[in-house]
């Protein structure tokens, strides 16, 4: 059976939101002098735990001359060539919805792509959805296929959406934490233990944010048997595949059998720095993907139109400047991990993804403590570890997507602040 | 890519940047990365260092102008030996053979407009196998050398991001 976890929810209902005498009550009704008396927030999203990363991001906002490793987003501008072809693309009128289901032209380059790199066959017609982010596609995804009340495995550490984003969709997400010691790999066994009748999917994000894990094929291989022997969904959240820098990396979709159970997610965001566009995709089986398309006609319409136009000039040709931006991920991944190294920080080598998770357990302090007192005493921002699930406690996460420069002195910031704890 | 490429690629793009901080970014030993920077310093591989300066921002009065030169080969050694000759001058910034409607591209760097334009009369035109010149003086710098000039350096990214 599942033990108790920091998102589990109480038997049958959503938790019960805060409110306590101090919470606003409003009348409602026309009129009536002692009308219903109801919240104006709905007991989902009044129950939905604040975002761990946007506290610390308000603390952080208001100090000046703070060096951050909190920026989990690429330092380039997006690629030129990109921000041209959208420009011909505006010039040329383009400023039309698309199909609900995304430019076709997209798509084929998507499908196209996934099968010359990872050998994954794709219908572009039928198969694939472009969505406002990878965040939308997940959403998305959970909408069209949890009953309430169906569970679904979250390994952690991991992104701040996933368990937000299950409890939106009326599910319940059982988070299945992983450990440093097995270096945040999630592991059949792990997930074994927090499965019930009510388990429907695993949202498995590979490389890992916080972590930097990179699941390796056989490994995935384990996870795809699972799936299997359960008859769970896989949310393959890959946004960061193209950032690895040891084995390549392997699309879950392509392994055995998992093709008609994975929902591949995927954007732009990472590998070609086009965070601010809102551009991802999701691929999966027809059946799941016509649902969806269905969900998505009626809430977005469709993806903009000139991020769809740039995503596909980012496909088309913009695979130089990529492999140029995560080679110097790469440089920046080992100059990071040499400096953590010398400072005595533990840290599971990150092998995708921009970021690294050190250990500050040996400080004694909490994550949020330490990365409180570090942005007070030091003006460095890193993240605490808890903003990623409670087994990131002990951890901070450090995104080293930032100049050498930037990275020599939040060492010298980090080392200097060490030697007061 | 070759370690020799990566090497490369960093010292061109940065310049300032010491062997063991590329070796620790490249995941390569120091002291093959210093053998390699030394042995491609003695092979002329590696020219020089030097700072890229935006002399209008400093302030400090510095004029460059690209010399389209015509000119007649000579026999055995086609342009190389004038060009060595253009070279040798220290007035001279950079010397290319291209292709197009003239022969040599000189890029000529002085303290004024005057110096220039003297130049080019006295030492560059009369030179024998100069067929003739034509000076566009640089009035203003976007690019040099792959760094945009006219840059805001600010990072628009939030400081924290999940």
């Amino acid at each position: 059976m599942t033990t108790p976890v920091p998102w589990a929810l109480p038997p049958g209902n959503a938790r019960e939101p805060s409110r306590g005498d101090g919470d606003p009550v409003y009348t409602v009704g026309r009129g009536h002098a002692a009308s219903v008396r109801r919240p104006r927030i709905s007991s989902l999203v009044a129950g939905l735990p604040p975002s761990g990363i946007r506290e610390f991001f308000d603390i952080v906002a208001t100090m000046d001359d703070v060096i951050s490793l909190g920026v989990g987003e690429p330092d380039f501008a997006t690629p030129w060539h990109i921000c041209d072809e959208v420009y011909f693309a505006l010039r040329s009128g383009e400023t039309s919805y698309t199909s609900n289901w995304g430019l076709l032209e997209l798509r084929q380059e998507i499908a196209a792509a996934l099968e010359r790199d990872y050998g994954a066959q794709y219908d572009p017609q039928r198969q694939v959805i472009i969505t406002v982010g990878v965040s939308e596609g997940l959403d998305l995804a959970l909408r069209t296929v949890l009953e309430p009340g169906d569970e679904v495995l979250v390994p952690e550490p991991c992104f701040v959406a996933y368990p937000a984003a299950v409890l939106l969709a009326h599910g319940k997400p059982v988070t299945v934490p992983t450990t440093a010691a097995g270096g945040f790999k999630v592991t059949p066994d792990l997930l074994e233990a927090r499965l019930t009748e009510r388990t429907r999917a695993l949202i498995l994000g590979n490389p890992n944010n916080p972590t930097g894990t990179v699941l390796s094929r056989s490994e995935l291989g384990a996870l795809a048997e699972f799936a299997e022997r359960h008859d769970l969904l896989v949310l393959a959240d890959e946004i960061y595949d193209r950032l690895v820098y040891a084995e390549p990396h392997t699309c879950f979709a392509t392994l055995p059998g998992m093709a008609e159970r994975t929902l591949l997610l995927n954007g732009f965001s990472k590998a070609y720095a086009m965070t601010g566009w809102r551009i991802g995709y999701v691929c999966g089986p027809p059946d799941i993907i016509a649902a969806m398309m269905c969900v998505h006609s009626y809430t977005m319409m469709c993806a903009p139109t000139v991020s769809q136009r740039a995503a596909v000039e980012a496909l088309r040709h913009g695979r130089k400047e990529m492999e140029r931006m995560v080679d110097s991920y790469n440089q920046r991944r080992r100059l990071f991990l040499s400096g953590l190294q010398r400072l005595g920080l533990p840290c599971v080598e990150p092998q995708g993804a921009f970021y690294a998770f050190p250990s500050i357990a040996h400080t004694g302090l909490s994550s949020a403590e330490c990365a409180t007192r570090l942005v007070h005493e030091q003006r460095l921002a890193a993240v605490p570890g808890t903003a990623f699930g409670a087994s990131g406690e002990g951890h901070l996460r450090c995104a080293y997507c930032s100049s050498p420069e930037a990275l020599h002195e939040a060492l010298r910031r980090l080392e200097a602040f060490l030697r007061t704890v | 890519m070759t370690a020799q490429r990566s090497i490369l690629s960093i010292l061109a793009e940065e310049g300032c940047c010491t062997a063991d901080e590329i070796a620790t970014r490249l995941g390569l030993d120091p002291a093959e990365v210093r053998r390699l920077i030394e042995q491609m310093e003695r092979d002329h591989v590696i020219l020089g260092y030097h700072a890229l300066v935006d002399w209008e921002r400093a302030g400090e009065s510095k004029v460059f102008a690209f010399i389209e030169v015509k000119a007649n080969p000579e026999r055995g050694a086609g342009f190389d030996a004038l060009a060595a000759h253009i070279a040798a001058f220290p007035e001279v910034h950079s010397v290319h053979l291209i292709s197009g409607t003239h022969d040599l591209n000189v890029v000529l760097e002085g303290d004024d407009f005057r110096e220039i334009a003297l130049f080019v009369s006295e030492k560059l035109a009369p030179l024998p196998q100069v067929v003739g010149t034509a000076t566009s003086f640089v009035l203003k710098t976007y690019k040099l050398d792959g760094q945009l000039v006219v840059r805001d350096g600010a990072d628009h990214r939030l400081p924290v991001v999940p």
